[in-house]
């Protein structure tokens, strides 16, 4: 990256004209795959569409096209193929809901029995597909080693069926399953897993988070777990607008607010020990980030609730000291 | 070759014939020491290439036989039971998906209660999975099966379960002619996938097909699998002039030439009441046996031609529809002619032993007129405990 | 030429097995033979039993053997449990691994027909000897081949060899010396039977 001070623009973020060819994002080459092309059905704002483009296509270029991707069915799965229609340009299997871990772990035995092993294999779920009904093949896959990069995007609910509540719907959060009826705040405190710390616990090559906030960032982990073998682990916020109650327009801007607040820390970690962390340069209040999605406005309405903010702030600051966002001693 | 050996040992070995290049499996009994055998035979280097996939669960098991069929690889999974369960939602996906995988049931009852014994609870259940379902007679047959089901599944592009009955067959130990892998290679051809996960020719398997599309959809694969009755019986045919002995196929029938009366069943029992129809015909009576190796897809012309001129049917289930009646029973009944009495009779569920003196009676008392057409007749029941079981329950009612 | 046997014993005294080698013996001798365990969960101690079916014609039925014309019992406490003779041929034998007399066996349960013979083998004692261990399953197959003449001593020899031939040679060795120890023991205790009732 230059490290020339950009005043012209006003922000940190360097455009791709302005990198060195070789630094450009994969998305700026007009001959990217586009393993998800354009005519889906996804909602406006999608992060989840970015997202997986963003993955693809990087991971595509990684491996020379020689790559096949296996989805769990939800809001990507069910957006991108309206039979007959499909958004998909490389080879792609859905199968179940719960499954998308073990039928990538056959098909990667399949192409190493085969002799085929150049071809590598991407397996991408939801969050609910992930951490809730995909947990156990999963752990399987990890705990095999397989040779699968498995990519989660996190909208923290299930959203294709209606905004319901996750294993990764974050404390306080609305959903149509944790309504905030009566006394209650929304979703409970202390629900809730990290897959990313989960993945860590298995040990296995490459964990990383990532948003679509930054989306060289996202690419440059895509690229580096393509050029590794075994089970590796890639975790992605993707904010629905719909589910978040956010103006569609706002996507990145809310990723890039989860990230600067501390709520989602952004790291890499190599066989269960953390290798890097993306440290937030500006740093904001949980409130900043909350405030703009409906799905925590009952925090805020009449007298609100700010016990319940503090509590969220709380939260950001033990992920802001358990993973050195702001210190200089970042490794 | 002609070997005294445990019949899940006969079916890893056959398997392991096949050829095929991916093999997930999770253990439950009875159907262990099949995929046991396997993993000695991959971990020695006996059966390469092949990867061996050490799933968490069955449901891990057939999901990675799905992925591995996609990328056009030959492969296989055995359960039974509880397994078989725990991987339904993954049964009409991969006939749905079209991947010819095949599977060993090792058959054995669905709890609760919990039992480990051998009845057809288990593959019946699933009867209407979209898949091939296939049962095996004996060991011999069972070991021929395997071989035939490679060959139907990637000629329709169906996955084939092949049944047999847990710890009855599985942990028997006998005479089993293992074939020899030139003749094995001979029938059964590399694996042609009609179509596979390929950068170079990339498709979409698995998309969402709405209202528009899913009748017709659904009619195709129906008429698919009833197509499937005609390449069961060429397989069959085909196999017994390669290996040079007949096995498999439709229906299985066993002096039931101007027979008065005739078992009709499926699996290990078909071996007990050959028997039993000898002793009888020795002492005069013109008993037969009508074997089902085939039950999914329902031989429904075949089953109604062998039926033509027999006044008696006696269907011994190994499985009830509860709530409903039996499940075989009620598939012969809808099949036979009007001309033949169906007996429907329920015997050794979860492992009760179907026992020669059983099955004797059982034809004599048809013969007598003792078991009331229509009825379903639970024939090895322990009358004194069920009786003194419902006479609690009357006692406990009254308030 | 048929037998049908029913071994009795514990979980870990080898009763399948037995079972197994009892049917390779008559495979090897050109007999069709079945051998079926009668199953429960894997326990250690717990009553076992297996069964061997063995005909000249090739064997259909996989159903149990509710009629032995030989009955096996690889552990005679068993006998307190009841219902190890049950079906025995009225001319049936029941080979006991044991080294009491037939008196104190009667008082442990064992009473059998006017036609039943009874043929006991220390088998446990002889195996402590030569394998070190409380293993009496290829003594008793020893006796077995002594005492009904379908399967011979040989074929019993040649099912040892092959089913262990993955053991050292010593084990194999041994197993086979104790199918001869026992089958040897028969044979006396048959010669002086005899001899009494001349």
């Amino acid at each position: 990256m230059t490290t020339t001070p950009l005043y012209q623009i006003g922000t940190f973020a360097a455009g791709n004209r302005l990198l060195d060819p070789d630094q450009r994002s994969v998305q700026s080459d007009q001959d990217r795959t586009n393993a998800i092309t354009s005519g889906h059905r996804a909602c406006r704002g999608c992060g989840e569409a970015l997202a997986a483009r963003v993955v693809l296509d990087a991971a595509s270029r990684a491996t020379k096209g020689r790559l096949v991707t296996v989805n769990a069915t939800g809001c990507l799965e069910v957006f991108s193929t309206p039979y007959p229609e499909s958004a998909w340009q490389l080879p792609w299997l859905h199968s179940l809901f719960g499954n998308a871990a073990a039928v990538a772990s056959g098909t990667a035995a399949a192409l190493r029995a085969t002799g085929r092993d150049d071809i590598r294999v991407v397996a991408q779920a939801g969050d609910g597909g992930t951490v809730d009904i995909g947990m156990g093949c999963l752990s399987g896959m990890f705990e095999r080693n397989d040779d699968v990069l498995f990519v989660c995007y996190d909208n923290q609910g299930y959203m294709n069926t209606g905004v319901q509540r996750s294993g990764a719907t974050p404390p306080a959060a609305s959903t149509a399953t944790t309504r905030p009826v009566g006394t209650s705040a929304g979703n409970a405190f202390g629900t809730g897993k990290s897959l990313p710390l989960i993945a860590m616990a298995h040990e296995i090559p490459y964990v990383a988070t990532a948003t679509v906030a930054d989306l060289h960032d996202l690419e440059a982990k895509v690229v580096k777990a393509m050029s590794m073998h075994g089970a590796r682990y890639l975790h992605v916020l993707v904010p629905c607008p719909l589910g978040w109650g956010s103006p569609s327009a706002e996507t990145i801007q809310i990723a890039r607010l989860a990230t600067r607040c501390g709520l989602f820390p952004v790291f890499e970690a190599e066989h269960g020990a953390v290798t890097g962390v993306t440290r937030i340069r500006q740093p904001v209040p949980v409130t900043d980030y909350l405030e703009r999605q409906s799905r925590f406005a009952h925090l805020f309405a009449g007298a609100g609730r700010p016990d319940v903010v503090t509590a969220l702030q709380d939260r950001a600051d033990r992920n802001i000291a358990r993973y050195g966002l702001l210190t200089e001693e970042t490794p | 070759m002609l070997r005294q050996i445990e019949g899940s040992r006969a079916v890893a070995d056959t398997v392991a014939l096949c050829r095929p290049a991916v093999v997930a499996a999770y253990p439950i009994s009875p159907q262990t020491h099949i995929v046991e055998g396997l993993s000695d035979l991959v971990t020695a280097g006996d059966l390469a290439p092949c990867e061996y996939l050490l799933v968490e669960s069955e449901f891990g098991a057939l999901s990675a036989c799905i992925g591995a069929s996609a990328a056009g690889a030959r492969t296989y999974t055995a359960t039974s039971s509880q397994g078989l369960l725990f991987m339904a939602e993954a049964l009409p996906n991969a006939s749905g998906l079209g991947l010819p995988i095949v599977m060993t049931v090792a058959n054995r009852a669905l709890g609760a209660p919990i039992n480990i014994w051998n009845d057809h609870s288990d593959a019946l259940s699933q009867r209407d999975a979209g898949w091939l379902q296939l049962f095996a007679s004996s060991n011999q047959e069972a070991v021929d099966l395997h071989v035939q089901a490679f060959a139907l599944a990637e000629r329709l592009s169906l996955p084939v379960m092949v049944c047999m009955d847990g710890f009855v067959l599985t942990h028997a130990m006998e005479e089993i002619d293992v074939p020899d892998q030139e003749t094995v290679d001979a029938f059964l051809p590399a694996f042609a996938p009609r179509q596979w996960l390929d950068p170079d020719d990339p498709v979409t398997i698995g998309a969402m097909v709405g209202p528009g599309q899913f009748t017709e959809v659904k009619y195709l694969a129906a008429r698919h699998q009833l197509a499937a009755l005609d390449d069961v019986a060429e397989v069959a045919a085909e196999f017994e002039s390669t290996f040079g002995r007949a096995s498999g196929g439709l229906l299985q029938p066993y002096r039931t030439e101007d027979a008065e009366v005739v078992l009709v069943a499926m699996g290990s029992v078909l071996g007990t009441a050959a028997d039993v129809v000898d002793g009888l015909r020795d002492d005069g009576i013109a008993a037969g046996v009508l074997g089902i190796t085939c039950y999914r897809p329902w031989p429904h012309d075949e089953l109604h031609d062998a039926l033509r001129g027999i006044p008696r049917a006696v269907v011994v289930n190994r499985a009830i529809a509860v709530g409903a009646g039996s499940i075989l029973g009620r598939d012969v009944r809808l099949t036979a002619p009007p001309t033949t009495e169906v007996h429907d009779v329920v015997m050794g569920l979860g492992g009760r032993p179907v026992t020669r003196a059983g099955l004797r009676q059982l034809v004599l008392d048809v013969l007598h007129g003792r078991l009331e057409p229509g009825a379903l007749h639970f024939v090895d029941l322990d009358e004194t405990i069920a009786a003194s079981e419902l006479a609690r329950d009357e006692e406990v009612a009254v308030p | 030429m048929t037998l049908d046997v029913r071994i009795h014993g514990r979980g870990g005294q080898g009763v399948v097995t037995a079972a197994e080698l009892l049917s390779l013996a008559a495979f090897d001798q050109g007999l069709h033979a079945q051998a079926l365990p009668s199953f429960g969960s894997e326990r250690t101690g717990a009553p076992v039993v297996a069964f061997c079916r063995i005909d000249e014609r090739p064997i259909r039925s996989h159903d149990p053997v509710d009629h032995p014309s030989l009955v096996v019992l690889q552990d005679p406490t068993l006998l307190r449990a009841g219902g190890v003779l049950d079906g025995l041929a009225d001319d049936g034998v029941v080979v006991v691994n044991s080294s009491r007399t037939p008196a104190e066996l009667a008082d442990a349960g064992l009473h059998l027909g006017p036609r039943q013979r009874l043929v006991t083998v220390p088998a446990t004692e002889l195996s402590r000897e030569l394998l070190g261990r409380p293993l009496p399953n290829t003594a008793l197959l020893g006796a077995v081949a002594a005492v009904t003449g379908v399967v011979s001593l040989d074929a019993v020899r040649g099912a040892i060899r092959q089913r262990f031939a993955s053991r050292p040679d010593t084990v194999v060795a041994a197993n086979v010396r104790l199918a001869e120890e026992a089958h040897a023991v028969v044979i006396d205790e048959e010669a002086q039977r005899h001899a009494q009732t001349d």
